[in-house]
This record gives C-alpha cells, sequence and structure tokens, in this order.
C-alpha cells in the first residue's frame, strides 16, 4: 500500500459556493447551479459540457441520486456518481473525484456537495423514530456523550465551549456566503436555550441549505500556481453508542483518518506543519475534541489553548475561518466541500477580511454519525 | 395444594396531590394518588410487578401467564405475549388476558389457582395491572391510582394456600368504559353504591364465608375492593369486618387501581402475614367473587419483596396539574402522531429479544458481551458465535450521559445514558431521578418502559433506574 500515492498529483483549479442559509425560494438545482458555474468561472473552464469528464456528487437527504445534479448543470454522456457518507459526505465526494483523477481516468472532474434540509418543515435535525432503543435520537444528544466524562476528566466546561461559538460566529461575520453574521458573546452562548446538555442552542451548528463545488484536475494540466492535494480520506469507526470500552473522552474515527491522512501527505508534526483548518464544528465539544484528536494539542489541553486565542484568526493554528458550521451553516453534503473552498481561499491568500497569515498546508475535517464517519483532506501550495 | 408461591407489586412513584388537582402546589402528607407517567402504561407496570414477584425464582418454571387489565393499548394482539417475552420466559408458555371489569384481577388469580389444582399446570404467573383515566376535574380521576400486582401460583411451597372461592354474575349498568371512550364513566352514584356495590361485595364474602362454614371473625386479615374510601368504609362496618382486621384501602395514597386494585390490597395483606392467618380477598364488578387463603410456614422464607409498602415509600410529587395532562396525553401535545406510519413492525418483530427481551449476546470466542445483536463480535470478530444474556435483571453503570431537552415529553429533560452492563454498552433513558443527580458510574438497574406512541401504537423498551438495594 502506497500512503503517497495521490500526493500532489491532483490539482484544484476551481472552487465555487452558493450563500447558505434558509433558501426558502430556491431549489437544490439553483444552489447547484450557484457553486458550479462558480467554479467553473474560478477554474477557467466555459465549456462544462465538454471540459468535465465526470461528476462525483454527495448529498444525505437527496433520494434522486447523482441524478438531481446532472439535470441542473445539463452534464450528460458522462459518469455522475453520488456517495453518502454521513457528515464526510462532502469531503468522500472530493476523495472520489481525486482518486479517479490520480488513477488516471479523467482529467477534469466536477464534485458537487449539496444538500436542502429545510425544505422537510422542522427547525432543526427531526427527531428520528426508527429505532425504539435509539430514542431520543438526536445530533445533539449523540455529540454530547463525551462532555460529562470530559469535564469530570480534564476540568473544562460550558464557558470554554461558549468561547469557540463566539470565536465562529466572529469569524461568520467575515465571510459573504455565511447564513448567520452576528457577533455573540460568552453570556449569549451560556444563555442560550438548553439543547441536550451540555449544549445551548449556541453550541449547536446551524442548520442550512447550500451547495458547494471543486473542479479538479491533473496537476500537470494545471497552472504552477494552482493549489495541490497532499491526500484526502474517508475512515469508519464503530458507533460509540455500543462500543465496548469506549471511553468518551474523544471520537476514535479522527484519530484514525488524522493517522492516514498525515501519513498521506507526509506530515509528522500537524501542530507545526498545518497553518489553517477547517474542521466539524457541529457542536462546540465536537470542535474542541478535534484539536486534540488531530495532534494540534496535547489531550486534555484543549481548555488553555482556547483561552490563549490559539485557534483565533489571528492565533498560530486559526480552525473555522468561515464562521465553520455553527455560523457558515451546514448542508450536510455540501459542507466539506465548503471547507476546501475555503482553504482554497486562504491558500490563494484570497479570503479578504479573514487572511491568516501566508498559509502553506491547509487541513479540512468532518466526523458524522454517532459519529462513525471522519474525512479529512489536506490542500497545500506546490 | 394449589397456593400463592411468590408476589411482587409496582407502583408508580409519581403521585399526583388532591391539592395539585385542585390548582394548587403539592402538599405534605396530604391525600395523593398514584399516576402511571408517560412512559408508563398496563403493560410496563406489568413486568415491573411480575420481575419483583419472580426475583429469586426460576422463571424457566413458569408454564403460564395471566394478564389481567381493562386499559390495555390494544383490542385485539395479547398482552401476555409480550409480557412473557419482556420477562424472557419459556417460548411454550401459555398466555392469555383476562379483562372487562375491575373483576379481573382475581378472575385471573382464580383461574391460576383452579389450573394449577387441576395439574395442568405447575406454575402460573398472574399479573393484574390498570391505569385507568377518570374525566379531569372529576371525582373519578381523584379516586383513581395506578399499579400493578403479580403472584407466582403453584402446587408446592405456598406461602398462602387457596381454600376455596366463591362467585355470582350480576347484569348491571354500574361503571363501564365503551369502546372508544378514553375515561371511565359510570350511572348516578348513589345506584351506583346502593345497587351495585354494597350489595354485591356483601354477596360475595357472605357466600364464601357460608361455603366454608365459617365466620368472619375466623379471618385476620380481610381484604376488600372498594370503588372509594366512603363506600368502601360502609360496606366494611356493614359486613361486620374488625377495623384491626381490614387492610388498609390505601384511598389518598394510592387510589382504586382498577383491576389491580383488590390484588395490591392481598400484596398488602401478605407483607404482613404469618403462618396460621387467614386472609379473605372480596372482589366486585359485573357480580362479586371471594377467595380465602391460609399462610403458611414458607412465608418466613421468602426474600424481602418490592410490594405496596416499598413501592409507596419511593414517591416523587408532580408539581403541577398540567404536567400530569400533558403525561397522560389529555390535552393536545406539539406533535401529532396522526400521520405517523410509527415503527416498522418488521424491525420490532426481528429485535424482540434485543429490545423487549433486552438480551445482550456473549460471543462464544472472547466472552465478550455486546448489545444489540450482532454477527461479528466487536471485541474479538468472531463470526455468529453467540450465547443469549439476559440484562433486565443484571445492575448496570452509567459511563456517560446528555439531558435532551428536545425530545417530546411532559417534563423535559430527557436523561440519556451510555450504561455498561457487564461490558456490553447500551443507549438508555434514565429516570427517576433529577437530572442533576446523574453522575458517571452510578449503579443502575431496569424497568421496562413505553418510550413513546407513534402510529397510535405504543412501543416499548427499557429504561435505567437508579439502583434500590
Amino acid at each position: 500500500m502506497q500512503k503517497d500515492a495521490i500526493r500532489d498529483k491532483v490539482a484544484v483549479t476551481g472552487v465555487g459556493c452558493c450563500q447558505f442559509g434558509e433558501n426558502w425560494d430556491k431549489s437544490p438545482s439553483d444552489m447547484i447551479v450557484d457553486a458550479a458555474y462558480e467554479a467553473y468561472a474560478d477554474a477557467g473552464i466555459d465549456e462544462p459540457q465538454k471540459q468535465i469528464d465526470a461528476v462525483f456528487t454527495g448529498s444525505i437527504y437527496s433520494n434522486k441520486g447523482p441524478h438531481e445534479c446532472s439535470d441542473a448543470l445539463k452534464l450528460f454522456g458522462k459518469p455522475v456518481t453520488m456517495v453518502s457518507n454521513y457528515c464526510a459526505t462532502g469531503t468522500d465526494a472530493f476523495r472520489c473525484g481525486v482518486m479517479s483523477i490520480a488513477a488516471g481516468l479523467y482529467d477534469t472532474v466536477l464534485v458537487v456537495g449539496y444538500d436542502k434540509p429545510k425544505d422537510r418543515g422542522v427547525s432543526g435535525p427531526s427527531v428520528m423514530m426508527d429505532r425504539v432503543r435509539d430514542l431520543p435520537q438526536t445530533p445533539a444528544g449523540w455529540f454530547a456523550l463525551c462532555a460529562a466524562t470530559y469535564f469530570d476528566k480534564y476540568g473544562a466546561g460550558r464557558e470554554d465551549l461558549a468561547r469557540i461559538a463566539v470565536k465562529n460566529h466572529h469569524n461568520g461575520t467575515l465571510a459573504p456566503n455565511s447564513f448567520l453574521k452576528r457577533e455573540i458573546t460568552v453570556e449569549d452562548a451560556l444563555n442560550g436555550r438548553m439543547i441536550s446538555w451540555p449544549f445551548g442552542l449556541y453550541d449547536c451548528a446551524a442548520q442550512t441549505d447550500g451547495a458547494a463545488a471543486a473542479v479538479i484536475t491533473r496537476a500537470d494540466l494545471a497552472s504552477k500556481d494552482a493549489i495541490l492535494v497532499k491526500g484526502v480520506t474517508v475512515i469508519a469507526g464503530p458507533n460509540p453508542q455500543k462500543d465496548p470500552g469506549n471511553d468518551f473522552l474523544s471520537w476514535k474515527p479522527t484519530g484514525w483518518a488524522a493517522t492516514d491522512i498525515y501519513a498521506q501527505a507526509g506530515i509528522d508534526d500537524p501542530a507545526n506543519q498545518i497553518d489553517v483548518a477547517q474542521v466539524h464544528d457541529c457542536f462546540t465539544l465536537t470542535e474542541l475534541l478535534t484539536y486534540e484528536d488531530l495532534g494540534f494539542i496535547e489531550k486534555g489541553s484543549a481548555k488553555e489553548h482556547i483561552a490563549d486565542g490559539k485557534f483565533e484568526l489571528t492565533g498560530d493554528l486559526p480552525v473555522n475561518t468561515d464562521g465553520g458550521l455553527k455560523a457558515f451553516g451546514h448542508p450536510t453534503g455540501a459542507t466539506g466541500v465548503r471547507m476546501i473552498y475555503e482553504n482554497v481561499q486562504q491558500l490563494r491568500g484570497t479570503a479578504g477580511e479573514r487572511q491568516v497569515s501566508d498559509p502553506g498546508i491547509a487541513l479540512s475535517h468532518n466526523i458524522g454519525g454517532h459519529p462513525t464517519a471522519c474525512g479529512i483532506a489536506i490542500l497545500g501550495k506546490q | 395444594m394449589a397456593g400463592i408461591v411468590s408476589y411482587g407489586a409496582y407502583i408508580p412513584p409519581t403521585r399526583l396531590g388532591f391539592s395539585v388537582m385542585g390548582g394548587g402546589a403539592p402538599k405534605d402528607g396530604g391525600p395523593e394518588r398514584s399516576v402511571a407517567w408517560n412512559d408508563e402504561d398496563a403493560v410496563t407496570m406489568a413486568v415491573t410487578a411480575a420481575v419483583n414477584c419472580l426475583r429469586g425464582f426460576d422463571r424457566a418454571a413458569v408454564d403460564g401467564v395471566l394478564f389481567a387489565s381493562t386499559t390495555y393499548a390494544f383490542k385485539e394482539k395479547q398482552g401476555a405475549a409480550l409480557i412473557a417475552k419482556a420477562l424472557d420466559l419459556r417460548r411454550d408458555v401459555r398466555t392469555a388476558d383476562v379483562s372487562g371489569s375491575v373483576r379481573a384481577g382475581t378472575d385471573a388469580l382464580r383461574a391460576a389457582f383452579d389450573s394449577v389444582a387441576a395439574g395442568s399446570a405447575q406454575r402460573v404467573l398472574v399479573i393484574a395491572s390498570d391505569a385507568r383515566l377518570g374525566a379531569p376535574g372529576s371525582g373519578l380521576e381523584r379516586n383513581f391510582g395506578d399499579g400493578a400486582a403479580a403472584f407466582l401460583i403453584g402446587d408446592a411451597d405456598a406461602i398462602a394456600e387457596d381454600e376455596g372461592a366463591f362467585a355470582f354474575a350480576e347484569e348491571i349498568v354500574d361503571v363501564w368504559r365503551a369502546e372508544g371512550d378514553a375515561f371511565v364513566h359510570t350511572w348516578e352514584e348513589r345506584f351506583v353504591v346502593q345497587e351495585g356495590y354494597t350489595p354485591g361485595i356483601a354477596e360475595a364474602v357472605n357466600g364464601l364465608v357460608a361455603k366454608l362454614g365459617a365466620s368472619i371473625g375466623d379471618f385476620n386479615r380481610v381484604a376488600l375492593y372498594g370503588p372509594d374510601a366512603r363506600s368502601h368504609g360502609t360496606a366494611a362496618r356493614s359486613l361486620g369486618i374488625d377495623r384491626g382486621r381490614l387492610v388498609d384501602p390505601l384511598f389518598g395514597k394510592l387510589g382504586n387501581a382498577g383491576v389491580a386494585f383488590a390484588p395490591l390490597l392481598l400484596v398488602s395483606a401478605l407483607e404482613a402475614a404469618k403462618p396460621g392467618d387467614r386472609i379473605l380477598l372480596a372482589n366486585y364488578g359485573d357480580g362479586g367473587e371471594a377467595s380465602a387463603l391460609s399462610v403458611a410456614a414458607p412465608i418466613e422464607k421468602l426474600e424481602a419483596r418490592r410490594g405496596v409498602a416499598w413501592h409507596l415509600a419511593k414517591r416523587w410529587a408532580v408539581p403541577k396539574y398540567e404536567t400530569y395532562l400533558k403525561a397522560r396525553d389529555l390535552q393536545s401535545a406539539e406533535y401529532d402522531a396522526g400521520t405517523n406510519q410509527g415503527l416498522s413492525a418488521t424491525i420490532h418483530f426481528r429485535e424482540r429479544e434485543d429490545e423487549i427481551a433486552f438480551k445482550a449476546q456473549q460471543c462464544g470466542s472472547c466472552g465478550a458481551l455486546q448489545f444489540p445483536a450482532q454477527r461479528i463480535c466487536e471485541s474479538c470478530y468472531a463470526k455468529d458465535d453467540f450465547t443469549q444474556v439476559r440484562l433486565s435483571d443484571q445492575v448496570g453503570s452509567v459511563v456517560t450521559f446528555t439531558l435532551d431537552f428536545f425530545f417530546p415529553t411532559p417534563d423535559p429533560p430527557t436523561i440519556v445514558t451510555i450504561t455498561d452492563i457487564g461490558g456490553a454498552r447500551v443507549h438508555l433513558q434514565l429516570v427517576n431521578i433529577p437530572a442533576d443527580q446523574v453522575r458517571p458510574g452510578m449503579p443502575v438497574e431496569f424497568e421496562f418502559r413505553r418510550i413513546h406512541q407513534v402510529g397510535g401504537r405504543p412501543n416499548y423498551y427499557w429504561k435505567g433506574v437508579p439502583f434500590a438495594q
């Protein structure tokens, strides 16, 4: 097995992202077209029907497979695929596209992640009713299960989580296509309506509609300054709710995916080699655990680093520079691709007011399910 | 000789004070009634009472189950079979439901005595359970209580032997609940008492005493059904029952528990009984029924039961009348289940060993326990090499938890835990504890509960409750 088989073989030449939000007046097709045509323009593609060889899409709410996307974009007569992998769906669609190019099958591929949860008529995730033994079954409840144990062992608390929400709300005000553009305070976060202890309303990501797209191509066909894929992985773990011996101090799939992606990308000191990261902040605690599980900091030390501002835009390792799932919004299938969009902006130095200082390596991370699915992508300059 | 080998009870810890029903706050020491909460019904209470009855007894020895209730959720679909599965009884157990009047509990007891006496079964489990609704604000709502009693009837080692019975049937429209009615109805109160209950209970008691050639004074303990405190007191006085020998009818503590009421009074009598005592149990409903029991030596060896006294000591006062109305779905809820198809019947069927019998599987290769049933061992990856292990009677420990304010319930939050049971990890709601007292590591035991109702059907699973010695 050659871990670095795809490193530097694929370039991201164009990215696009529609306005995330409660897009009552937009269909999935509308959003897909917005994202894809922005990516086309960014990549200099003016005849997509001729220049795109294949399409990889990701969505968890659509039941139409990839055909909603091919029909929206009129990309016919070519391979189209949809993947579904919980919150790692967008990253997995990107991964499938990258692998197909690295394998030499296609020259240029379009990746589209999208979801339209706001057509379901519920605010927030629905209460799932498929197994009586799993009730109540809400994502907030799943991701909260590390809180009692982590707080007990490492002395962190709701205030530390609140600071993450404050940071991501701030960053969201600086991202043009984000859903929430409102600063909040630690007190706002602590006083929010309780959803699933310790998560109040402000600890939870904003579920939105949205679509994001990337055009990827063979590195040797791309310009010298195109952003390169250093590695991309998706890992499955056990359902922690029935996993014997789970310690509820971290989520296993992130640690496993980190080991794999760092081998792919040739990274042995993530804390120093990674310059900017977009991580899965479906809930504030998920972001906190991810700092540690990705090896950015020591296990149990998140509280101090949050207080020091390490992960803020001006810190050593800015995280969720566009507001993250919390403020930019979380259309599940789109999120991984939206993170690629942000990392490309950051690496190119075109992120405007939220630009971090001269990053060379950028990581994006998703974790989803109970959680059982983790996807990570690493991009870098040439 | 047929007799009672063991007994157990269940009374919900939730108590609705008369002051609360009147719109006020709970009053310490004031009169109250028990209330089955939103995760409880006749079936869940029956299961817990039966678990308490079978504690220390071999469940595989149970030959039959009779489930008596007027408030079981289904018109067609047996309750006794569901209860037998939740109790993890033998597959060839004989099961039947008994219903139709509040007399059903003692009717079932009589049928069990008869089948054991006839030799067609050695051990029969009889469970009486009810959670009847009186219309909000009515006197019935105030008089009623919810609960369950269970008895193991056998042909050997009886703690109380069957001496005989007398019964009669009567046609009278005094108390009824017709198809589609949510609430119990009665005819005019004086008619109900003067023509129904008072002469009926007397005919049952006098018929039995005459049949046995005894007198009422020969019985140390008399357990009398009564619709309310006043009628009960009048009947006891007119029958010449000495106050000291009358089993406390528990009005103001439990309430009239319907089918379970007379059986719960029998449990209460057994809790205080000693060998040589004679108990008279009389019930009323579309006729009447009375039984005589003589307490025997094995009662001194029966380990302590979770009976009426144990349950009455555990209580949680409902803070507001509106909370009770929500719990019993007596006011419109936020979530309309009308269009929901409910849980898949095929999934329910496939997973009945996991969700109803609450069994984990133990790997034959590495010994690890896992839940729910899966083909491959999560610990050693051995395939299809498992034996089943019942979790419902074990003690677990909370690994971690969250408090869910999102799930529809009358009094959020819902406490959600991951509970370790012998190494198996189980996603489980925790009840009977204030949310701020939940801690990782706390020991828990398990009770069968109603998780929710969708598609017009109740769905059952187990919940954790704080472990009690």
